[in-house]
């Protein structure tokens, strides 16, 4: 394969492009794509210091057109809607074209997250360019043939079409002499309102897999000569591996080596289930390092430090202690936050081949460049020398996959036991080694002035394992003069990670919760008192501000049409509202709730979002729909508590998650769709639990200050 | 270890396996038919839901040797070209988000439609109540099961 000099296609400040061209073996286009940028969503990405592709559109000789999808597919949909993007401008019809899930070298890909709701925004100026550039080579190769002018030539679902003579070409017969065209240096986008698959509805791509069973998961990888692994790591937090007898497990038909590495013990055999009951076979002496954790020790130190202030506030605007000494009068509100597994329904797993001078990976994870970092500096081999590929599918994610343990472990085990290996995880496995979602205490004092303004807002918060457990420019901030925050760090042994939409997921809650709650002090419709809010915010903006109070105002107005708002407490049905702006998403939701025999039921839930453009909205809908029934059922029944470094729900039977029946009918609206599309795998769920919880208030009169509700009394 | 000869999919699989192995690990380890998903291995979430001799049992907690000369149907035997009306309604309705549960979802909802032909939503809430999907596509499956039924899921 012959490749040619890399052209810059554009430059902008945070994203470059570049695109390369080149022959496929057996004739045709390969144009592949190099997209990088560094810092992205919190996670510290190489800078790319060569250019290499990272999305790639092949045209092979008989026109069969495939494009890669990059990025680690986790049920949000990219798969689906990136690839949606080239075959726009590529001018391909959408069911001729086929995807695949990009060869996952990462030392030639650059940028394979799936976190932050990054994936969009970051792929949207780059994959539409690059699907336009193949198709103005195709018009080049196709005006060389022919002896025409390009211009006179245009393009029609996969074929070039000459304008005076009507001839016309496919794709795959000018693919080759493509291939040998210089990429140009800047080609014309389509207007958006020429778009014939952007913003259709189209269905996830790998459906029929799915549904026939057919696509593979982490769990499915098979090698030649692999064992399966099930591993004992510390039953708590706090504990470290003293010694072990493995004879028990060595006698199970099966079962073929036992290894430790480090704090934990791998059993290896030829199935799950040996493995799994040579594991249980395993007897393991441990000892405790100190203080083990329990849930009522944390609450107690975050009941204290939510009532300290600190040196350096997170954020500070005016001045609240003065505020507060001349209020009218004072509200106060602590919340509480459970920790969360994440709880993919895949449970964890990762299958690892390490020899002397080698390693191959292989599995789901959403932040494979960091864990290869990882795996570089662990197993002291180059990058190189380490392959990582990312199966097919993932059985979700919600932020577990961006975590590096499992395939660091699964390198270990292989390299330890010098056996290609998978790593299995049990549901029980997975709720103890977890790296969940922080517990934590909120807070909130409001200063209401004489004049019967919110005049200041302080928060303090204290959380397992984060310096600064808030998100300090949330909405009200930018909209009360005087607003401070707090954060005091609880440090723990318990493992955190992100959970989708970290922070926002409950943070959201608390705002809006609290917010809801000065309404009603102030007896102010708790829609009308946050459009006031935020009219306050454009004409003042107190400090910085991060969200557009225009935008916000507008899908608050929406939520409220759509819900039919002012209508309260019919046939037993009553509304709560909640909105909530993160990952440059606007979403403002109303859900409509009944209560009986203490009872919570959630009959409806409507939502207004702002995400911008929207390219794929039957997949868009539905990442609303997941964010929404996600963070609906962790507010009603999620919660993980230990005993003495010990998680105590080990499984679906103790650990609850939500079920069909639970699941409210959903209505989606999408506004303000010709801005700068964004991302959707988050920015539904945070306001669910406000909306939930400022409902029950309106139906019981009792406010919801911690998480799960639904084991809370409201008789 | 013992020998069992088990019929999947109408294909007979001999297999020599540890006698409380459960038909799950059986299915996904040994026979190699790995539609058939793991989920929490306590019959609390259904990702590995097969059909014996018709009916949806999950395969976590079913052992081999309590499978007998019963026929053993898996999310692969199902049709060999998705066509069945029950995948048919699950890639129309668009149901799948990471799409692991689904497997599950759908031989539970074949071997409900088989028997109640047109389920109501609280017939579909008891039979469906017992699968997790954790991203959440609820709504979506309730959709597409009586699509399903309109389209006559009887089979
Ligand atoms: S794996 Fe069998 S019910 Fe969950
Ligand atoms: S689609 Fe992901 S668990 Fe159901």
């Amino acid at each position: 394969m012959s490749t040619q000099p890399i052209t810059p296609v554009s430059k902008s400040v945070n994203r470059r492009f570049f695109l390369k061209s080149g022959a496929l073996a057996g004739g045709g286009l390969l144009l592949g794509l190099h997209v990088y940028g560094k810092n992205l969503n919190g996670l510290e990405l190489d800078d790319a210091s060569v250019f290499e592709p990272n999305a790639y559109i092949r045209i092979d000789a008989v026109g069969k057109v495939t494009i890669m999808a990059p990025n680690p597919e986790v049920g949000q949909g990219v798969k689906t809607s990136l690839p949606m993007l080239v075959a726009e401008e590529l001018d391909v019809a959408w069911d001729t074209v086929n995807i695949e899930q990009a060869p996952l070298d990462i030392n030639k890909y650059k940028r394979q997250l799936a976190g932050g709701s990054g994936s969009t925004p970051t792929s949207w100026e780059s994959f539409r360019k690059a699907g336009a550039t193949a198709r103005q080579m195709l018009i080049a190769a196709a005006a060389a043939k022919w002896s025409v002018a390009p211009g006179d030539c245009y393009t029609e679902n996969g074929f070039v079409v000459h304008r005076s003579s009507g001839k016309r070409i496919a794709y795959g017969e000018v693919a080759s002499v493509a291939a040998t065209m210089q990429p140009p240096t800047d080609v014309v986008l389509k207007d958006p309102k020429d778009y014939k698959i952007i913003g259709k509805r189209i269905k996830n791509v790998d459906n029929l897999n799915i549904v026939t069973g057919k696509a593979k998961y982490g769990l499915d990888t098979r090698r030649e000569g692999m064992l399966f692994a099930v591993v004992a790591r510390p039953p708590a937090f706090g504990q470290k591996l003293v010694s072990f007898d493995d004879a028990g497990a060595l006698k199970i038909p099966g079962v073929k080596k036992v290894v430790r590495v480090e704090n934990k013990v791998a059993v290896l055999a030829e199935t799950t289930w040996a493995a799994k009951k040579g594991r249980d076979a395993l007897v393991l002496q441990w000892e405790a390092e100190g203080k083990l954790e329990s849930t009522p020790d944390h609450q107690a130190e975050f009941s204290a430090n939510i009532l300290k202030t600190t040196e350096k506030p997170v954020r500070a605007d005016g001045n609240v202690e003065d505020s507060f000494k001349l209020a009218d009068h004072v509200l106060e509100a602590v919340f509480e936050a459970p920790f969360l597994p994440h709880a993919p329904l895949e449970p964890m797993n990762f299958f690892a081949h390490v020899t002397a001078d080698k390693a191959e990976l292989f599995g789901p994870n959403q932040a494979p460049e960091r864990a290869l970092n990882e795996l570089s500096r662990v197993l002291e081999l180059p990058k190189e020398k380490i392959t990582l590929g990312l199966s097919d599918r993932m059985g979700g994610g919600f932020g577990r996959r961006l975590m590096a343990d499992t395939p660091l472990e699964a390198a270990l085990i292989s390299k330890a036991a010098a056996l290609p290996v998978l790593v299995v995880y049990t549901r029980e496995d997975d709720m103890q080694a977890g790296h969940y979602r922080p517990a934590g205490m909120y807070r909130y004092r409001a200063a209401i002035g004489k004049d019967g303004n919110l005049d200041a807002w302080h928060l303090t918060v204290s959380s397992i394992n984060q310096p600064n457990g808030s998100r300090e420019n949330s909405f009200p901030a930018g909209a009360v003069p005087n607003f401070r925050i707090d954060s005091i760090n609880l440090e723990s042994k318990i493992t955190i990670g992100p959970w989708r939409a970290p922070n926002h997921n409950f943070l959201a809650f608390t705002e809006e919760s609290f917010l809801d709650e000065i309404a009603y002090d102030l007896k102010k419709d708790p829609i009308a008192f946050r459009m006031e809010l935020l009219d306050r915010s454009s004409s003042n903006s107190y400090g910085k501000r991060i969200y557009d109070p225009e935008r916000y105002r507008a899908v608050i107005k929406k939520v409220a049409e759509m819900s039919n708002w002012s209508e309260q407490g019919k046939n037993g049905r009553y509304k709560g509202f909640g909105a909530h702006f993160s990952f440059s998403t606007y979403a403002a939701q109303v859900a409509e709730i009944s209560v009986s025999n203490g009872k919570i039921k959630v009959h409806k839930v409507w939502c207004a979002i702002d995400c911008g453009r929207v390219i794929n909205p039957l997949g868009a809908e539905q990442q609303i729909e997941g964010g929404i029934i996600d963070g609906l059922g962790h507010a009603l029944y999620g919660e993980l508590t230990f005993d003495k470094g010990t998680a105590q729900q080990k499984n679906f039977n103790t650990y609850k998650l939500i079920r069909i029946q639970d699941a409210p009918d959903i209505e989606t609206a999408f506004i303000n769709t010709e801005q700068f599309p964004q991302g959707l795998g988050e920015p539904g769920l945070p306001p669910i639990g406000a909306a939930v919880s400022n409902a029950i208030f309106a139906a019981t009169g009792r406010r919801m200050r911690k998480q799960p509700f639904a084991m809370q009394p409201l008789i | 270890m013992a020998k069992y000869s088990l019929s999947v999919n109408g294909k007979k699989f001999d297999v020599d396996v540890l006698p409380d192995t459960p038909l799950l690990w059986v299915l996904r380890d040994s026979i190699g038919l790995t539609g058939t998903k793991f989920g929490c291995g306590v019959a609390q979430c259904g990702a590995c839901t097969v059909h014996l001799n018709g009916t949806a049992v999950r395969a976590c907690t079913l052992p081999v040797s309590a499978v007998g000369t019963k026929e053993v149907t898996t999310i692969e035997g199902l049709s060999a070209d998705g066509s069945n009306p029950v995948q048919q309604a699950w890639i129309e309705e668009d149901v799948a988000q990471c799409g692991y549960c689904q497997a599950g979802q759908i031989m539970t909802t074949v071997s409900l439609l088989r028997k109640n032909p047109n389920p109501s939503d609280e017939e579909i809430h008891a039979a469906l109540g017992g699968h997790i999907c954790r991203c959440g596509t609820y709504t979506r499956i309730k959709k597409a099961v009586k699509l399903a039924a309109r389209k006559g899921g009887k089979i």
